[in-house]
């Protein structure tokens, strides 16, 4: 253990990478999934099936980044977690009844009776919806050190949107690469809609995040600092550009660069993600605890760590066959 | 109320709740791969059709076992921090082997399983199959030691008033470990081979008599007369563990006060706390003692062991324990009763199916839960003699509480039921009404969810 030098230093700083990582996943997977559940009503009977399609055998696995995530958290930082689940209690158990609403109608909505299926096709969307909103809603609430005042809960509730927003905006480029025909047209439509909000939602956190705490405006606007970080607003900018010129010209008659615009969305992801952990480092509780003193004892850190040393490459390996195994446009879902 | 016991309450209903689904997921799971297997050995149909009927009962169950577990695991941060900061680092370890050595796998290859058959080679899909079994069956391993080590824990020392651990082998072997493990197995063998026989009867007195029917009727009853012996030894030998390390739940699950010889088996009694003795008591003479100790005048630890000088009570409450390890055995008796008699009954002149008297054909329909039924009460026996204790001997219930107003917990609560009580009823009915399709002959297959698909099968049906 020795060999790298002390343990409580890089051990606690691993488990917040890996942490930052399965939160990063999941929220490019399940925003993907979630996004097609929020833009669900605004399809026709047919293709709301062939939405659902899309996503059957991936949800599952996508949700569970968000219990591995939730996992590092509670076996890391053990105290964080107390301190932050039960600051976010209402907010996190709405989340999970929306997750367990939407979760549930993928198998109800084929198997009830028929006369049920529209109250399941409801229990998706309003499940999807209230898992972005809250989930946008305890960002916001996180950026703002989860103090409860009206100025934070009004900025939570801006957040919430935006997360909305740029969850459908994802999963309408996803559908853009997993359908054709009318239904993506429709998904172009939906995400030229959704670009703006996505463009203003980051502008929003970006610019609301540096004045609300001290901290991180020195962190942002600092010499060099400013300099190492100029290529993430620029690059997310250069990004989006392009995004809006695809958009524009999709589909093409061969359906090239319909890729495009979920592989540029999920770097839009990855750029901000960045951006957020560049400015909350080192605290896991925003301006209250940081990740070194909220870290558990290092045998336990270590155990772990040998496990996901072996175990994350092959993960990664499955998830990887089962994006190859249902590649290509989403076609009906059956047992068969 | 208070924080505490609505908290309590709250997460006896999330578990109970959750603990429903990977109960037949567990064992399901291998069942189908049995049956995709005695398709691949005998190519006979009848093993295809059964294979589709159940993987949607196991598709259903999975995805309520999901989203209910995605609800656990968020329990521990909202409901119980005291939990994770005292002994997360024993805890921690285990939950993150669970998530990443199970969650991912199963959840993974459930999709190739439940929609890749068309689309990935025979074998590929076969090591699906196999792969969602293991994966389950290793999510309950994983959880159980937890489980078990907060009942017997062992391989840690305590350092200014956190558990830190000194042998993970002793954690993860603790000596209540293998007891649990395999009673919790075989409580999901009997939970899925009671549900597959009910469901099957439910089909048969429907007048479906088809060879799928006959023949996972015969299976659901076979497996439960195979592993109902195995349950009852186990729980025996979990019982006799159990008296090793936490007298005082033996001494609940009993309903024995004092201490003493020649202990009677009581089969039924109010136990009254106040007075601390049992009303209306039935008892077999020695039964007890003859069990715990296999002679008539073994001394059987009593409950008056359990209170301190001051007068406060360091046992489980009594009626709770006591009345939910008689559910368990009345259940576990009445498993043996119908497997038994239905075999013996099938087997007679080879009269198959049609030996089985209408009346128990009836009966077994409500028996397919039974299953759920012992799986509570058996969690009840075990979670509720632990108090006031969460992790035996190291912290109470009381210490994890989180610092969360008791009207906001009372509201969740209340929406947790609402929503539990909704799902809950629209499984039960979901898997009747696929049942009834499915005998009357209706295409087993599910409605595929596509657009030009739907149509057709609109129009099939
Ligand atoms: C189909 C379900 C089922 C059936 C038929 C039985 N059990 Fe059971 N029992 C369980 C399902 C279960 C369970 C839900 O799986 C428990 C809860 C915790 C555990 O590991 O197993 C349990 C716990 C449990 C305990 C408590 C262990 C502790 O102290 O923590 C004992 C002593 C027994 N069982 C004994 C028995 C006996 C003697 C049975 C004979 C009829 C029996 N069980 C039938
Ligand atoms: C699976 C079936 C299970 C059921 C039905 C169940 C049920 C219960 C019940 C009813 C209580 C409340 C006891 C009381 O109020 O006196 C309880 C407590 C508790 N159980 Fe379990 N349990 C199960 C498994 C587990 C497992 C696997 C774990 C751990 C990993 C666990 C952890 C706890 C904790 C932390 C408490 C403390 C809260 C409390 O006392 O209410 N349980 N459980
Ligand atoms: C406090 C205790 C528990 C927690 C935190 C928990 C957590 C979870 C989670 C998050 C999932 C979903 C995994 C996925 O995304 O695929 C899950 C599923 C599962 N759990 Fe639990 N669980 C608990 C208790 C139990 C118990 C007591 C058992 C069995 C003995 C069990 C067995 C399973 C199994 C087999 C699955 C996968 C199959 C299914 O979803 O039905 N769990 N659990």
């Amino acid at each position: 253990m020795e060999l790298f030098g002390d343990p409580a230093q890089w051990l606690p700083l691993t488990f917040a990478a890996l942490m930052g990582l399965s939160i990063l996943i999941y929220v490019v997977l399940d925003g993907f999934d979630l996004g097609v559940g929020v833009l669900f009503p605004l399809a026709e009977k047919a293709e709301q099936d062939r939405m659902v399609a899309s996503i059957g055998p991936f949800w599952d696995a996508n949700e569970t980044w968000l219990v591995l995530a939730i996992g590092i958290l509670l076996v890391a930082f053990p105290t964080a977690h107390g301190t932050i689940l039960t600051a976010l209690y209402l907010p996190v158990t709405l989340m999970l009844m929306g997750l367990i609403l939407r979760g549930v109608a993928f198998e109800f909505r084929v198997k009830a009776p028929d006369k049920w299926k529209p109250l399941w096709d409801k229990s998706f969307w309003i499940g999807s919806l209230i898992t972005s909103l809250t989930q946008g809603y305890m960002l916001g609430m996180y950026i703002m050190g989860l103090e409860v005042t009206l100025f934070t809960q009004a900025f939570a509730a801006i957040t919430a949107v935006f997360l909305t927003v740029a969850y459908s905006f994802i999963g309408a480029t996803w559908l853009i690469l997993k359908t054709e025909g009318a239904l993506q047209l429709k998904a172009v439509k939906w995400a030229k809609g959704g670009i703006w909000g996505v463009v203003l939602g980051l502008g929003a956190v970006s610019i609301t995040s540096p004045f609300v705490s001290d901290r991180i405006f020195d962190k942002w606007f600092s010499v060099p600092e400013i300099f190492l970080l100029a290529p993430l607003p620029l690059f997310s900018g250069l990004i989006v550009a392009l995004l809006w010129y695809a958009l524009r010209h999709l589909p093409t008659k061969n359906d090239s660069w319909a890729w495009f615009p979920f592989v540029a969305t999920i770097s839009v992801f990855v750029l901000g993600f960045f951006g957020m952990a560049y400015s909350f480092y080192p605290y896991v509780v925003p301006e209250q605890l940081t990740i070194y003193e909220a870290a558990s004892a290092p045998e336990s850190l270590f155990i772990i760590l040998i496990g996901t040393l072996f175990v994350l490459p092959m993960i990664l390996g499955y998830t990887a066959l089962a994006y190859t195994v249902f590649r290509g446009k989403a076609t009906a879902l059956s047992y068969e | 109320m208070d924080t505490l016991i609505l908290s309590r309450i709250q997460f006896g209903a999330n578990i109970s709740f959750h603990i429903l689904f990977p109960t037949i997921t567990i064992a399901l799971g291998w069942v189908l791969l049995f049956f995709k297997l005695r398709f691949g050995a005998t190519g006979d149909e009848k093993w295809m059709n059964a294979y589709r009927f159940w993987i949607k009962v196991f598709a259903l169950s999975f995805a309520m076992g999901v989203v209910s577990g995605i609800t656990m695991s968020f329990q521990f941060g909202t409901n119980w921090p005291g939990f994770m900061e005292t002994v997360g680092n024993i805890a921690g370890p285990l939950l993150a082997y669970e998530v990443m050595t199970a969650f991912f796998l199963e959840a993974v290859f459930l999709g190739i399983m439940l929609f890749g058959f068309s689309k990935v080679p025979g074998w590929l899909h076969t090591l699906a199959t196999f792969l969602v079994a293991f994966g389950t069956t290793m999510s309950a391993f994983w959880i159980l030691v937890l489980n078990s080590w907060m009942h017997t824990p062992a391989g840690f020392e305590m350092r200014d008033g956190v558990a830190h651990a000194t042998d993970w082998f002793a954690i993860i072997f603790n000596p209540s470990m293998p007891y649990r493990l395999v009673h919790m197995l075989l409580a999901s063998g009997l939970t899925v081979a009671f549900l597959i026989a009910g469901i099957s009867a439910f089909r048969w007195l429907m007048r479906d008599r088809s060879e799928e029917v006959r023949t996972t009727l015969r299976f659901g009853l076979t497996l439960g007369a195979l592993l109902i012996p195995l349950q009852i030894l186990a729980g025996d030998m979990h019982g006799l563990n159990t008296l090793e390390h936490q007298p005082q739940k033996v001494a609940a699950m009993e309903g024995n006060w004092e201490t003493r010889s020649n202990v009677p088996l009581v089969l039924f009694a109010i136990p009254d706390e106040e007075a601390r003795e049992n009303r209306f008591e039935i008892g077999i003479p020695n039964g007890a003692s003859l069990i715990l100790k296999h002679k008539a005048e073994g001394i059987v630890p009593g409950l008056n062991d359990f209170v301190a000088e001051d007068g406060t009570v360091q046992h489980p409450p009594v009626a709770p324990v006591f009345f939910s390890f008689r559910i368990m055995i009345g259940t576990g008796v009445a498993m043996l009763f119908f497997s038994w008699a239905g075999v013996v009954l099938m087997r007679r002149r080879r009269a198959g199916v049609e030996g089985i008297p209408k009346m128990m054909l009836i009966a077994l329909v409500p028996m397919a839960f039974s299953g759920w039924l012992a799986t509570l009460a058996g969690w009840y026996t075990t979670e509720i003699g632990r108090q006031p204790w969460l992790v035996q001997g190291v912290m109470t219930t009381k210490q994890a509480i989180a610092d969360v107003p008791a009207p906001m917990v009372a509201s969740t609560l209340f929406a947790y039921l609402t929503i539990y009580a909704v799902l809950l009823g629209a499984y039960i009915s979901v898997i009747f009404y696929l049942a009834g399709k499915a005998a009357k002959g209706e295409p087993v297959s599910v409605r595929p969810s596509a657009g030009q698909a739907t149509a057709n099968a609109v129009a099939a049906e």
